[in-house]
């Protein structure tokens, strides 16, 4: 198979898992027994916060936007016209806010902290199950049952450990939060530098986990190629070690670019949970609330972001990992 | 050599006949035994405890002493009496979850891998997109779709969507059982496909079953735990997720309430280790390649081979099963 086809096949693949994630995420609130209209208003009011006016309001809101008198498939393409066109509704807890601008403020903090996590614990993670496979001996096992621990340790223990030894304990850090009181977001020598005190905190909980994971995948990997006639061959053949280390670490690294695909999603997921702990203000906090006040349009559209973000993280990876094998290309079929 | 087919009642006999050698226990693998072992046992010590987990005992986060070993959470229960309740809760779920998530994994990873075809691709095609899409996301959308959740809707809800890995790793074990010739023998003599997948698949699988079903066990915790924080735990029970939520949101964690969010965290995390590693060093019993660094057992293994070639050479029979096991090194024959 040419790299064409690789990655036509692959696109048409990720296009069908999106269809799926939006149909689930279209569907899945549609099935709430009885009209989920009348569940969400009678659980709004039931919290006595909100008054028979803006009940009204909402009930005919959501009706409209989402066109319950219609039938089911018109309502689905209503609402794919809308997230298309990048309207993602109005919140009914926050009744006048637009769902856009809650999940806009939300989002910077979780990307400023998920994604340099995700790049520095992949390259760190690499290298330390790189050369405990190398080493062996009493270093590899430490390396290893420490990264085992640390890589199955679920990320929000890790976080409400951290928190508590580190900031309640130790004061070395504030307790949660992004910035200081006081301050506003902005662009500004002060705000930035206050914010990043507050940052090392989730940053390192997400950063530890991750390299502990990538680590032990790493590890076995190596060992694995160690094993490999090809090494055997190279050593007969005299050649030195640091030569034979170059081939085990490029073909080790291979399996490891599909494993940074997968664990990409179970990272954003662990981190909506490792921002409650420390209560940054991204979108795990925001979902968390959102769940608390069942405002169905902002859960769906975050649940929506995430999918996407993650199926396009996840292509992202796999075109590269075609670039970088060329036995992907030659192999018959690369979907399995 | 003077009998080279030496009759295979032999093999009885000879010195390895001793079951748990070829086992090889590591260390590592005891030491996860008890993790797990302990935790079960703290779940089922709610059943003996004298103190309910719904009993008021206390005030709000009362320090531990005075009959309280763990002090009181934030309902002024007893914490020790929930986190046992809360245990058994997250096995249950985990045991339900895991079962459901490895039957069905197992099932469409037999089917896909033994018959191929198309049959194959529509089923790694589902697998593939339900794998694209984060679980956690699934989970969600899911729960706040279920009117009430329940431990057993939950564990069921968890239960279906963990599946598609453990049935991506069996297909490909099972796509190549199906090409050896022992296959081919139960066709000819007439068995059915139920037959040949049960009676002559699976049990080449089954290593790899066991240990998926471990880490989906320890996923299905997880999983629970971090609904349960996101507040879409099962209402009205105790379960580990929802004692950190309640501690969350009670600011134990600020507030300096070790005593009522330490407990879950770590038992939280001996679950996941725990599993993990009994996962890892079962890995290492069924796959011998991964084992490393026993330079004792290796020189064992080695004197043990000598001495049954040397056996062999003089034709005579090894002492029977109930001997001394342990090899006697001899200079006589060479190595095996």
């Amino acid at each position: 198979m040419n790299l064409g086809r690789y990655i036509l096949q692959k696109t048409g693949w990720y296009l069908v898992a999106l269809v799926a994630a939006v149909g689930l995420n279209f569907l899945l609130p549609r099935l709430v027994p009885g009209n989920p209209v009348d569940v969400i208003v009678s659980n709004l009011t039931r919290g006595g916060s909100i008054t028979g006016e803006q009940q009204q309001q909402i009930y005919e809101t959501y009706v409209a936007e989402f066109g319950l008198d219609k039938p089911l498939w018109e309502q689905f393409f209503t609402y794919l016209g809308k997230v298309f066109t990048g309207d993602l509704g109005t919140s009914f807890a926050n009744y006048p806010a637009s769902v856009n601008d809650l999940v806009g403020q939300a989002l910077p903090w979780s990307v400023a902290v998920q994604l340099p996590a995700i790049l520095i614990g992949w390259v760190l993670g690499n290298l330390v199950g790189a050369i405990a496979a190398f080493r062996g001996g009493n270093w590899d096992r430490s390396v290893f049952t420490s990264s085992l621990f640390l890589s199955s340790m679920p990320y929000y223990c890790l976080s409400i450990l951290l928190l508590y030894v580190l900031a309640v304990v130790a004061g070395v850090f504030p307790v949660g939060g992004a910035y200081s009181l006081g301050l506003t977001p902005e662009l500004s020598a002060e705000f930035l530098w206050d914010a990043v005190s507050y940052y090392w905190l989730p940053f390192l909980s997400l950063v530890i986990v991750f390299i502990g994971g990538q680590a032990v995948g790493m590890r076995s990997m190596a060992i694995y190629e160690l094993g490999g006639d090809y090494v055997n061959y190279a050593r007969a053949m005299g050649i030195r070690d640091n030569t034979i280390t170059k081939y085990i670490f490029r073909n080790a690294m291979l399996p490891q670019i599909t494993g940074l695909a997968l664990s990409i999603g179970t990272l954003v997921g662990g981190a909506l949970i490792t921002e409650l702990v420390f209560n940054y203000p991204g979108v795990g906090t925001l979902l968390f609330n959102a769940i608390s006040q069942n405002d169905y349009p902002v859960i769906q559209a975050i649940t929506l972001i995430i999918t996407v973000a993650v199926l396009l993280a996840n292509f992202a990876v796999e075109i590269v990992y075609g670039f970088v094998d060329p036995r992907i290309r030659a192999a018959k079929s690369g979907e399995k | 050599m003077s009998t080279p087919n030496a009759p295979v009642t032999d093999e009885k006999s000879a010195p390895r006949s001793n079951p748990f050698r070829s086992f090889n226990f590591s260390t590592r693998f005891w030491v996860s035994l008890v993790i797990v072992v302990a935790v079960v046992v703290l779940g089922l010590a709610g059943f003996l405890y004298p103190t309910g987990s719904g009993e008021k005992v206390g005030s709000l986060y009362d320090a531990p002493g005075g009959g309280l070993p763990l002090g009181t959470d934030n309902f002024g229960h007893d914490v020790l009496a929930v986190l046992m309740a809360g245990t058994r809760t997250s096995l249950i779920i985990g045991l339900v979850a895991g079962t459901i998530a490895t039957a069905i994994g197992v099932a469409v990873g037999l089917v896909a891998g033994f018959v191929g075809g198309w049959l194959e691709e529509v089923l790694m095609g589902i697998t593939n997109v339900v794998l694209a899409i984060p679980s956690i996301i699934v989970l969600i959308l899911i729960s706040i779709s279920l009117p009430q959740s329940s431990i057993w809707s939950l564990a069921v809800v968890i239960g279906i969507t963990a599946w598609p890995w453990t049935a991506r790793a069996v297909r490909a074990q099972a796509s190549s059982v199906a090409t050896r010739e022992h296959i081919d023998v139960a066709r000819l003599s007439g068995a059915r496909l139920p037959s040949i997948l049960l009676v002559d698949v699976l049990p080449y699988i089954l290593s790899y079953a066991v240990m998926a079903f471990v880490l989906q066990v320890s996923g299905a915790i997880l999983a629970e735990s971090a609904l349960s924080m996101l507040g879409l735990g099962p209402s009205g029970t105790d379960s580990l997720g929802t004692q950190l939520h309640w501690a969350l949101a009670f600011q134990a964690v600020a507030t300096g309430a070790w005593w009522a969010f330490l407990p879950p965290t770590i038992v939280l995390t001996l679950v996941s280790f725990g599993f993990l590693l009994l996962q890892a060093s079962l890995d290492e019993v069924f796959n011998p390649r991964l084992r490393r660094g026993k330079k004792k057992q290796m020189k064992q293994a080695a004197a043990r081979r000598a001495k049954e070639a040397a056996a062999l050479a003089a034709g005579e029979q090894a002492p029977a099963a109930g001997a001394d096991p342990r090899p006697v090194p001899t200079s006589a024959g060479g190595a095996a």
